[in-house]
């Protein structure tokens, strides 16, 4: 029982990550009705950007996030330029072939340069154990980092002048523009956050797993999922929904083969999909 | 459709030359133009979703993976001919697909992407727990199953010819399917679903329709293919990159138009076969397709035959 | 008699707002009714009820004898009631002819291609697009749009029309031209229901006429009724005197589009959305 309940605890800790990578998701959503197919590209970027960071400049992984997270903010701004400026608003199709194609680069340029090959951090924190079971420091930290990222982009998003612009334009691009904001510079930043989210998220995942070049069209997967249980747009939605799919797996996890849950979080996908479309977390709508 | 029709003359053609290894008994040829006829199989149908109706079905693998399992499965373990288990798998797929639609049609959009994607991927997982049909495994064939068709070598030629006559059938039934009050239906829900309803199309039906029958023919060719192949496995069967590679070849050929696909997915198919063998660009696959789907997409929304169209407005009416 | 629209005690609530609020009229065979009120009094959002496209919260609709509350609108069309919409709607990448074959083929009969397509011409001949009949929908002017709407409409054969707005954005030689249409249509004995801010064409064209404001009818009458009727005035039309200013033969070079001092400019109606 206690193994269960450790299970599900540590499940908790690693949702709160998958919740972070799907905030980064979920924000370009909300913003710009745009479902970022690279975002598993990215954060797979942020995994390897962290390792290159450890290894060969010798930062602390922990440290590097910040690097990491401006690079991918950049990375971000000029994905938006290069392909989603011009189909932001045009049939739902378009910009998810848009970004898919450029995921397709990214990854076959990461696939030359890493090849399909397991990375891995090596980076040990002390933790605390609970009877016989241990929880990382890695774990730990990992969590508090996605719960401060995702406190800071609420406060971020609400309090200062460039967060409320993005509301705006999420809200209503059309009259932004009419108060002065200079929106596609907006949605390009907005862009870039969610890029510099998805890729943090990446990092903190490098710091818990091994990885590959194609780890992070797992956790696009996931985050996917995530973003359904907790509503599109809604970061702490997303949030919550991350930390409620890590409970899941870790509830589940001890009395089924692991090959099985993806089974389970791809039912639970598309059955909540159906029920809900709007997400677990979002009102209810009329007909 | 009437031999005044320009298309039928184009179908006529397009067989001709798919028929040109057997006449000339070219293996080399026979195995290129299998792969080309693959890729027609799964644009031409997938049309019928994407280019018809507007749904985005990401997912599409799903139905030729499923078909290939389900005419393996018939072949090893009941002993069905080849021919019968692969129409059996394509009319079985048809019926699921009919009701995993009616379910995820209501989803609008990107979200219904999305749970083609879902869908593709639980099917991929659980067929990879599946004991009966081999799990992470899969099924293999033993030679066994060829003999029927006169051994091996001989059961490739059938396949193929098998084949080909699934090619044929998608292309026309594309042409049908565009040219028919069905079609017209469709066509509406794609240019707007709310005002289709309005006029009087039972859009959660003619959905449902539009994707279990986009499903029969690829799952046919499922089956077919991995009888030829002689084994299948979930990562294989369920290659979301080749669901994808479908899209990217029906918007570069033009989605919407029955021409469009197959253009669209012969080029691509030659092309790739280009890079792949180039000791330059062979891993740039990825990123040389990823950048044309991009070019395509920003510049070119309409594919090729958009563009053609855009230049000649008189093709528009002679062309399907 | 039984008449061929009754709408009765209707309403529609979202959350504590309520859009409509207990409407309650008819409509009878071949007869114009004119829908008018200030802009939010909940106008499209009844049409929306009517056909389908919204479910009531409450109340009921009768049409040609079969009750249809909460029928989803490709139901109702076949029964024969169809409608155009405020923002007209084309299907942008189809001919018009294709449009109206679109109409034609699921209407109130289920046409094949064939007979639909002759349906169509004719619509199109009726009104006046014939001569574009292979141009893509997207290239129409906001006039030939509005036309094709309510081509489209036509094409299903109704025997009511439910025309949201069909005139608004429409300068007076096209509202002349449309108004000769509606004219056509009533000769062929289909009724319409309309939603117009022009009282120039309420008045001229309408039977009777239907007032809402805020989600609730506040008069129904014969037009001259309505329009000298006290709340009314206060509510929306603003000149008492309206009725016998307007009384001019349509197409006129000063009235139609003239708003009479202290009238709402016309914007486009917000229906309540969900």
């Amino acid at each position: 029982m206690l193994g269960v309940f450790a299970s599900m605890l540590d499940g908790v800790l690693v949702g709160a990550v998958y919740g972070l990578a799907a905030i980064g998701l979920t924000l370009i959503w909300g913003v710009m009705d745009v479902i970022n197919l690279t975002h598993g590209a990215m954060i797979t970027m942020g995994m390897f950007g962290l390792y290159l960071a450890f290894t060969e400049l010798g930062l602390n992984p922990y440290v590097a996030l910040l690097p990491v997270a401006g690079l991918g903010f950049a990375a971000g701004v000029v994905i938006y330029w290069l392909s989603v400026h011009r189909v932001v608003g045009r049939p739902p199709l378009m910009s998810l072939l848009s970004t898919f194609s450029v995921n397709l680069m990214v990854i076959g340029i990461g696939t030359i340069l890493w090849s399909t090959s397991p990375y891995n951090i090596d980076v040990s924190l002390p933790g605390f154990s609970l009877g016989e079971y241990t929880f990382t420091g890695n774990h730990l930290l990992a969590a508090a980092a996605a719960v401060l990222i995702a406190i800071a982009l609420s406060l971020f998003l609400a309090r200062t002048r460039s967060g409320k612009a993005i509301r705006a334009v999420a809200s209503n691009r059309r009259a932004a523009e009419l108060m002065g904001i200079p929106s596609s510079q907006v949605l390009a930043r907005a862009f870039g956050l969610g890029i510099a989210i998805a890729a943090v998220a990446g990092g903190l995942i490098a710091t818990l797993f091994p990885f590959t070049v194609l780890s992070g069209s797992d956790y696009q997967l996931k985050s996917f999922v995530v973003t359904v249980l907790g509503g599109l747009g809604n970061p702490t939605g997303a949030l919550a929904g991350g930390i409620l799919l890590g409970l899941i797996e870790g509830g589940v996890t001890p009395f089924i083969a692991v090959s099985w849950i993806p089974v389970i979080e791809f039912a639970l996908f598309v059955l909540i999909l159906i029920a809900f479309p709007n997400g677990l977390f979002a009102r209810r709508t009329h007909r | 459709m009437s031999p005044k029709k320009p298309f039928f003359w184009l179908l006529v053609a397009v067989i001709a030359v798919f028929l040109l290894p057997v006449v000339t008994r070219d293996v080399g040829l026979r195995e290129s133009l299998l792969l080309a006829a693959i890729y027609i199989i799964l644009a031409t149908n997938l049309n019928l979703m994407i280019g018809f109706t507007g749904y985005v079905n990401f997912g599409n693998i799903v139905f030729f993976g499923l078909g290939g399992y389900i005419g393996l499965y018939l072949v090893t373990a009941a002993g069905f001919p080849v021919a019968l288990a692969a129409t059996v798998a394509g009319l079985g797929v048809g019926a699921i697909a009919l009701v995993f639609g009616l379910g995820i049609l209501r989803l609008r959009g990107a979200y219904f992407a999305l749970a083609t994607i879902g869908i593709a991927e639980a099917v991929n997982a659980f067929v990879s727990n599946f004991g009966p049909w081999g799990g992470a495994t899969g099924l293999y064939l033993s030679f066994e199953a060829y003999r029927p068709l006169g051994g091996p070598r001989e059961a490739l030629w059938t396949v193929y010819l098998l084949l080909v006559a699934v090619m044929g059938l998608s292309l026309f039934l594309g042409y049908a399917v565009k040219t028919s009050r069905f079609g017209l239906g469709l066509f509406a829900i794609r240019e707007d679903e709310a005002a289709a309803a309005v006029l009087g199309v039972n859009t959660p039906l003619y959905k449902a329709a539009a994707y279990s029958l986009s499903g029969v023919l690829p799952a046919v060719a499922g089956a077919l293919f991995f009888f030829k192949q002689g084994v299948i496995q979930p990562d294989q069967a369920f290659d979301l990159t080749l669901s994808t590679e479908a899209i990217v070849m029906l918007m570069l050929g033009g989605q919407g138009t029955v021409t469009g696909a197959a253009l669209g997915a012969f080029l691509y198919e030659q092309f790739r076969g280009i890079l792949l063998t180039s000791p330059v660009f062979s891993s740039f696959q990825l990123v040389i397709a990823g950048a044309l789907l991009l070019v395509t997409v920003l510049f070119l929304p309409g594919g090729l035959m958009g563009w053609l169209y855009h230049r000649w407005p008189r093709l528009r009416r002679v062309l399907e | 008699m039984s008449e061929l629209l009754e709408i009765t005690g209707l309403c529609k609530h979202f959350g504590g707002l309520r859009a409509v609020n207990e409407v309650s009229f008819t409509v009878g065979t071949g007869e114009i009714l004119g829908l008018i009120g200030p802009n939010g009094a909940g106008k499209s959002t009844l049409f929306n009820l009517i056909n389908g496209v919204l479910r009531p919260s409450a109340g009921r609709v009768r049409f040609s004898g079969t009750d249809i509350t909460g029928w989803a609108p490709y139901r109702v069309v076949r029964l024969g009631l169809a409608r155009t919409h405020q923002i007209v709607r084309p299907l942008n990448d189809m001919t018009v002819l294709e449009n109206c074959t679109v109409g034609a083929c699921f209407g109130s009969q289920a046409l094949g291609l064939g007979p639909a397509r002759r349906v169509a011409d004719e619509v199109l001949e009726l009104v006046g697009l014939a001569d574009r009949r292979h141009q893509l929908a997207a290239g129409l002017t906001i006039a030939g749009k509005k036309r094709l709407e309510v081509a489209r409409a036509l094409s299903a054969r109704p025997k009511l029309l439910l025309f949201d707005e069909v005139l608004a954005g429409l300068n007076p030689t096209e509202v002349g031209r449309m108004i000769e249409v509606f004219r056509a249509i009533r000769a062929q004995g289909i009724a319409i229901v309309m939603i117009e801010h022009l009282m120039q064409a309420i008045m001229n064209l309408s039977d009777r006429v239907v007032v809402l404001n805020f989600g609730g009818k506040i008069a129904e009458g014969r037009p001259h009724e309505v329009a000298t009727d006290p709340t009314v005035v206060e509510a929306y039309l603003g000149d008492p005197n309206i009725a016998a200013r307007l009384a001019e033969p349509p197409g006129g070079a000063e009235s139609p589009g003239r708003e009479p001092p202290g009238r709402e400019p016309q914007v486009q109606e917000q229906g309540a959305a969900p």
